[in-house]
């Protein structure tokens, strides 16, 4: 019985502290499958808690955090959008001007409004996306194995955890069933076409770049309004990066991208809870070998051992029009 | 393809336009010092004044310049190839490896002068083989360079984090850091050289010979990408691959010398605040350098007469940045970061925002200076 609470135990942090990296991962999604590379997500995710923790301290209101966490980030993403799309910029570097500007102005910011040394006041329940209980969790507790998943695994999570897990078969919907996906998937694979259908290849790119910033608004207000009480300087920690290893190695797919961040998130909370401890059959495994390895896999996976990673054929390559 | 943008005289090209690119940078970051409710101008004067009103501040600001001067070399001379080496953090930190492995062996035994040249060699060696995977699956496997080099900056940190706590670290010791250099293993300072034009230097101000080495390294980049023939290859290639391999420039060679090249000037970072002025190896002490580098490089334009002075700036900043600190507690070293990522944003994203105004300008002053011969002449 111990072997299933610790196991639940560790699926249940495995979900946990993979909601940022699956919302930022679907963000990354949007905008690499239009031919916009974005590795600004980890920028984008800060600014998003950051202003999220802000607000929601300052109306003490978790929506009006949300909704703010979902307009910074999205301003972000149209400053990426600006300089890739209109002024035809090179994407890498615009990605990593906003992920320093925003680690630089969410310290200076914090620490000049609320005098915290960076962070924002600590958030009360109302300011917060609190645990939803499934009906009958409590009652089927006790049920064994099935009843434990529900309660234990299903049941108690925050809004945004169920929202993030939606956003999967929705975007698998979106792209590969709707015209905008079929679009946005053609504007990344050959604008040219797109273009010569009669279709704003700008502004297909500028509604990705949009989703990219709502979605990252979402992960850094999971972060900020239901995993912590507020913000904590450079609380992504590099969940952004993470999220775009997950990305390649998802091979730019809704469904394989939950199954990677759930791995990294696997990952994760497994050398939280080990710390140290030694492993059956392997040994000890020291903890830093445990937090490089979805980098380690990335780069396997990149260098084609594990199948191969394919981007989009126009990612990267800003547009210009024929003339 | 047509190039989307028309010519401009070479003055506006490499002086006006990143000038009105900074300018821009700049004013931005005062909005930012407006909004924390202190007045930008008076920030400007406090920061120039720490960081060149006084001897020790000028010799701080080249001490951080001697960072910037190296990762900003790193970062350019894989622009000229094309290639975007993001990973000069990592390769910064890994040599600092290198580098602990042969003054930890030889401090006790050997003068500096012996063990400088083996440092650097160490330094450079160690830089170049963290870049040397990312540039392999490049040019083999053709997995994209920006994602391998921001992993293994993830990777190095983890090694180090590794070596410095379970390998490194003497027994009985509870930081995470080797232990402190003996004579053999610290370099001499720079102070007496500032001290020659009349200004006042504490012996602790930490600018060292590596600044020479640093100046040294800007001008083999320069004698290497102008003057030599791997140089032109590697312009050619930048240029364009497809004119590179049509002119039989092996393109796996090509790709894999230039980054061996640029981590190890990333390596040779670490010389200087673990030689010249830590005197061990401890925890991050890149500190982000190998991030301004790409700043560095792009406000220099790649060119190493541009790279010194933008990397004199940033040492500006980040000295300066302390004293700020000081006077207004709103403002903390953390907006150099924000002007990093502006100076990023506008000489490097958005570097042609201002380019069609300014050739509109110019075609209006003079059509000639853009290649337009008359009037109507082009449609």
């Amino acid at each position: 019985m111990e072997f299933v609470d610790t196991l639940i135990n560790i699926l249940n942090s495995t979900i946990r502290v993979s909601v940022p990296l699956l919302l930022a991962c679907l963000a990354g999604l949007y905008s690499e499958r239009a031919g916009v590379f974005d590795i600004g997500l980890e920028g984008k995710m800060l600014a998003g808690a950051f202003a999220g923790a802000a607000a929601a301290a300052v109306f003490a209101s978790a929506w009006i955090g949300l909704l703010v966490a979902v307009l910074v980030s999205v301003g972000m993403a149209l400053i990426h959008g600006f300089a890739s799309i209109t002024h035809r910029g090179n994407q890498i570097v615009s990605g990593v001007a906003i992920n320093f500007i925003a680690a630089g102005s969410t310290i200076i910011l914090g620490q000049a409004w609320f005098q915290q040394g960076g962070r924002t006041p600590s958030l009360p329940p109302e300011g917060r996306f609190g645990a939803i209980h499934l009906p009958g969790a409590d009652a089927l507790r006790d049920v064994p194995i099935i009843g434990q998943l529900y309660s234990g695994l299903l049941s108690g999570h925050s809004l945004l955890t169920y929202v993030a897990f939606l956003a999967v078969p929705f975007t698998w919907w979106v792209l590969f069933r709707t015209r905008f996906g079929l679009r946005l998937r053609a504007v990344g694979e050959n604008p040219a076409a797109v273009d010569t259908a009669g279709i704003s290849v700008a502004w297909l790119r500028y509604r990705a770049v949009i989703c990219t910033g709502i979605l990252t608004g979402l992960a850094g207000s999971y972060m900020a309004l239901a995993q912590n009480a507020g913000f904590v300087k450079d609380m992504t920690a590099g969940r952004g990066y993470i999220a775009l290893a997950a990305l390649i190695f998802a091979k730019w797919k809704p469904v394989p991208a939950m199954f990677a961040c759930l791995l990294f998130g696997f990952l994760d909370a497994l050398s939280i809870r080990l710390q140290g401890s030694p492993l059956p059959v392997i040994g000890k495994v020291p903890v830093q070998l445990m937090q490089a390895l979805p980098y380690i896999l990335t780069v396997i996976l990149l260098a084609g051992f594990i199948g191969k990673a394919i981007p989009p054929r126009a990612g990267g390559v800003p547009y210009v029009k024929e003339r | 393809m047509s190039t989307p943008y028309a010519k401009l005289p070479a003055w506006a090209d490499y002086g006006l336009i990143p000038l009105i690119n900074l300018l821009v940078a700049f004013a931005v970051a005062g909005l930012v010092v407006l909004l924390v409710g202190e007045n930008p101008l008076r920030a400007a004067v406090i920061l120039v004044e720490g960081a060149f009103g006084s001897g020790q501040g000028i010799a701080y600001t080249l001490y951080y310049a001697t960072n910037f001067i190296f990762t900003g070399l790193a970062v350019a001379v894989a622009f000229h190839c094309g290639l975007f080496n993001i990973g000069g953090e990592g390769q910064a930190y890994i040599a600092g490896l290198g580098i602990a492995i042969v003054v930890l062996a030889f401090d006790s035994t050997l003068p500096w002068w012996v063990v400088f040249p083996m440092a650097i060699i160490a330094s450079a060696l160690f830089g170049a083989l963290w870049a040397l995977i990312p540039a392999y699956l490049q040019a083999k496997r053709g997995s994209h360079i920006v994602i391998t080099t921001i992993m293994f900056n993830f990777i190095a940190a983890s090694v180090m984090v590794y070596m410095l706590v379970n390998v490194l670290k003497p027994a009985g010791s509870m930081a995470p850091q080797t232990r402190q250099f003996l004579e053999g293993g610290q370099l001499p300072k720079l102070g007496w050289l500032l001290a020659e034009f009349g200004l006042k230097v504490r012996p602790s101000a930490p600018l060292n010979i590596s600044f020479l080495l640093a100046l040294a390294m800007a001008f083999l980049v320069w004698v290497l990408i102008w003057r030599t023939k791997l140089g032109y290859e590697i312009r050619t290639y930048g240029f364009s691959s497809k004119a590179a391999r049509y002119a039989g420039i092996s393109e796996t060679r090509i790709i894999i010398v230039t980054m061996l090249i640029s981590g190890a000037l990333a390596g040779m970072m670490a010389l200087n605040p673990i030689m010249g002025d830590q005197h061990n190896v401890p925890l991050d002490f890149a500190g982000g350098a190998g991030f301004v580098g790409i700043a560095v490089a792009l406000m220099g334009r790649s060119h190493p007469v541009g790279i010194v002075p933008a990397a004199i700036l940033f040492g500006m900043l980040y000295q300066g940045g302390a004293e700020l600190a000081f006077e207004m507690p709103n403002i903390s070293r953390d907006m150099i970061v924000i002007i990093q990522g502006l100076v990023i944003l506008f000489a490097g994203a958005l570097e042609n925002m201002f380019r069609p105004t300014i050739q509109g300008i110019f075609a209006s002053f003079s059509p000639r200076s853009v290649g337009i011969a008359a009037k109507g002449e082009r449609a």
